[in-house]
């Protein structure tokens, strides 16, 4: 699979649950159908909540990276 | 008809209101209507001269209130009240203040935060609540 190009990252380490994925959910909002929205977490409870969230939201989850100290979750609108 | 999460408010201590505050937001992301009516203490929480400077904290943890209120600065853990704002900026969230306690303390409206929309009484939440697939007394 070729990665997608993301049209916005968000660095939300350091913010605890449900900060990092309440700025996930506000980056999907600004963006356009089709783009994707990577956001960078250091909150353990992102690990479940994000992919959780994008499921419900029937959104394109691309996946989630970990990193040092932090993980890089990946997801394209759809709708 | 949308699931919703019903939650009566009746602790006004940083720590419930974060962790409802919290639960709020989380139920909003997941696409859950959220009810908050507030009630007593929970309600005084929502008074504009008290939001910012109340400090108070569950009193059966009165010795982790100091480390848990400086770990919380220190970490910058959000207000409770800007992580409720956010829950309402994300979802469908409608806060009620309890009208007993509104008579009882002579309160009005304008004391309270703008997310509070209005004064209900019991009869009509539980109407509301009974329904529900969560409900909680925080």
């Amino acid at each position: 699979m070729i990665a997608p190009t993301v049209a916005k990252e968000i660095d939300a380490r350091g913010s605890f649950c449900p900060g990092p994925l309440l700025e996930l959910i506000r980056g999907v909002k600004s963006v356009a159908v089709g783009q994707t929205v990577a956001v960078l977490s250091s909150d353990p409870g992102s690990n479940k909540d994000i992919p959780v969230w994008i499921q419900k939201a029937r959104h394109e989850f691309i996946g989630s990276f970990p990193e040092q100290g932090y993980t890089r979750f990946m997801v394209t609108k759809t709708h | 008809m949308a699931e919703r999460m019903s939650i009566i408010q009746f602790s006004g201590t940083v720590d419930k209101l974060m962790a409802a505050s919290t639960l709020a937001t989380g139920a909003a992301a997941m696409g859950l209507e959220v009810n908050l009516f507030l009630t007593f203490w929970g309600l005084q929480a929502f008074r504009k001269d008290q939001i910012r400077t109340n400090t108070r904290f569950s009193a059966d943890f009165a010795e982790f209130a100091e480390p848990a209120l400086q770990a919380m600065q220190a970490k910058k853990v959000p207000h409770w009240l800007d992580t409720l704002h956010g829950a309402a900026e994300i979802g469908n969230v409608h806060v009620q203040a309890c009208s007993m306690t509104m008579e009882l303390f002579g309160w009005t409206l304008d004391d309270l935060d703008p997310l509070v929309e209005g004064t209900t009484g019991v009869a009509s939440f539980i109407e509301e609540a009974k329904d529900d697939q969560i409900t909680l007394f925080i």
